[in-house]
C-alpha cells in the first residue's frame, strides 16, 4: 500500500488526545459557525467561525494577510506552533482554514483524520470549556495565490482544457437538478456545471468514519476521471469549502503539483451573465 | 466528559436522503440531521430524550428540505 504523499499533514485522533494540551499545539475546531463547538469538543480546542473569521465579512474574499495576523495572534498561534485543524462535515471547513493557512505561508498545520464526526464516534473526552490562550505575534507571508484559482484562470481552463476542472458537488448539482444542497437556500441563478468539468464528489475521498481513505483509493477514484495530476487541476464546489478538501486530498495526500481552489465557485460561475453552463451528467 | 450512546442512521426526509446522529451528553440528548449529498448539516438539536431529540431534528430538517426545489434538465 502507498503512503500518501505527504502524511505529517494529517495526524490521527489518538495523536491529539495525546497532544491537544502541549505548548507547542493549538487545536482548532472549524465549523460554519460555533454551535457544534459550543455543544462540547476537543478538550483544549478553540473555535474559529467559517462566517465571521475565515473570510472578510465585507467583500467577497478570504482574509486579507492582516486579518489572518490577527486571527492567528489572538489564538495563541506563533509562527512554529503546530496548528491542528478539526472540523464537522468531514472536515469540509477544516479544509479551509487549512488551505488559507498554506495561502498565508504557515509551516506546521495538520487536519484530524476523520474529525468531529471520528473523535465523537471513537467516545473520547470532550469539553464544553472554552480555553484561555495568551496573543502571540504573529507575522504571515504574504499570500501564496498559486494555491487559489481566480475566474480568469477557470476561464481560460474551461475553454482551453488546460487544466482539469474538478466538481466536487453532488451529481445533482453537477447536473443541474438542484441549485444548492437539499435543505439549504439557493445562491446561484442558473444549475449545472462548468463545461469540461468532471463530477468527483468530495465524499467519495472519505471512509465511513470520516478517515480519508488510503492513497491507493484516492489515486483510484481520481484517475478513473482522468485526474491523475500529469496536467493543473482546478477544483470547485459551490464556495469552496467542499472544494478545498478536495484541494487538500490531491495536494498533500496525492502530491499533485499543481492544485488550485476555485472559491469563487458555483456561487461565482452560475451568476454570471453570459456565461457557458453545461448541463446533465458529465460528457 | 464523554459522549455516549452515539448512534447514526440512514433515512428518507421529504424524499431525500438524510443522516441522524444522536447522543447523549450529560443529562442532555444531542442530534443533528445531514443530508446524505453532498452531506452539509441541516440542523442540530436537543432534547431530554434520544427521541425527543431525533423528532425535533427530524422535523425542522423536513421543513428546510420542503423548500429544495428540484428542476428538469
Amino acid at each position: 500500500m502507498t503512503e500518501y504523499a505527504h502524511p505529517e499533514a494529517l495526524v490521527s485522533t489518538e495523536w491529539v488526545a495525546q497532544h491537544a494540551k502541549d505548548p507547542t499545539v493549538r487545536v482548532v475546531e472549524v465549523d460554519v459557525d460555533t454551535k457544534a463547538y459550543n455543544e462540547a469538543h476537543v478538550p483544549g480546542a478553540i473555535a474559529w467561525a467559517w462566517n465571521t473569521q475565515l473570510c472578510d465579512t465585507v467583500r467577497r474574499d478570504i482574509l486579507s494577510q492582516p486579518q489572518f495576523e490577527a486571527l492567528m495572534s489572538a489564538s495563541g498561534v506563533a509562527p512554529d506552533t503546530t496548528l491542528v485543524i478539526y472540523g464537522d462535515n468531514n472536515n469540509w471547513f477544516a479544509a479551509w482554514a487549512f488551505w488559507q493557512a498554506k495561502i498565508y505561508g504557515h509551516k506546521d498545520v495538520r487536519l484530524m483524520n476523520g474529525g468531529r464526526k471520528k473523535w465523537l464516534a471513537e467516545g473520547r473526552d470532550v469539553s464544553v470549556d472554552v480555553p484561555h490562550v495568551a496573543a502571540a505575534e504573529y507575522h504571515a507571508r504574504a499570500a501564496d495565490v498559486s494555491l487559489r484559482a481566480f475566474l480568469p484562470r477557470v476561464q481560460e481552463a474551461s475553454a482551453h482544457r488546460s487544466a482539469a476542472l474538478v466538481d466536487v458537488r453532488s451529481p445533482q448539482e453537477f447536473k443541474g437538478e438542484i441549485l444548492a444542497p437539499p435543505g439549504l437556500p439557493e445562491t446561484c441563478q442558473r444549475g449545472g456545471h462548468i463545461p469540461g468539468a468532471r463530477n468527483i464528489p468530495w465524499g467519495k475521498a472519505c471512509n465511513d468514519d470520516g478517515s480519508f481513505k488510503s492513497a491507493d483509493e484516492l489515486r483510484a477514484l481520481y484517475a478513473k476521471e482522468g485526474v491523475d495530476g500529469s496536467k493543473p487541476v482546478i477544483a470547485y464546489c459551490r464556495i469552496g469549502e467542499r472544494s478545498s478538501h478536495t484541494w487538500f486530498v490531491l495536494k498533500y495526500l496525492l502530491g499533485f503539483e499543481n492544485v488550485t481552489n476555485y472559491d469563487g465557485s458555483w456561487t461565482e460561475w452560475g451568476n454570471l451573465v453570459g456565461a457557458e453552463v453545461a448541463r446533465g451528467a458529465a460528457a | 466528559m464523554k459522549i455516549e450512546e452515539y448512534q447514526e442512521r440512514k433515512l428518507t426526509v421529504d424524499g431525500w436522503d438524510v443522516n441522524l446522529t444522536s447522543y447523549r451528553l450529560g443529562a442532555e440528548w444531542h442530534a443533528k440531521a445531514d443530508n446524505v449529498s453532498p452531506g452539509a448539516t441541516l440542523c442540530r438539536t436537543t432534547g431530554t430524550t434520544r427521541e425527543e431529540a431525533e423528532e425535533k431534528a427530524l422535523k425542522r430538517a423536513e421543513e428546510l428540505l420542503a423548500r429544495t426545489r428540484r428542476h428538469q434538465v
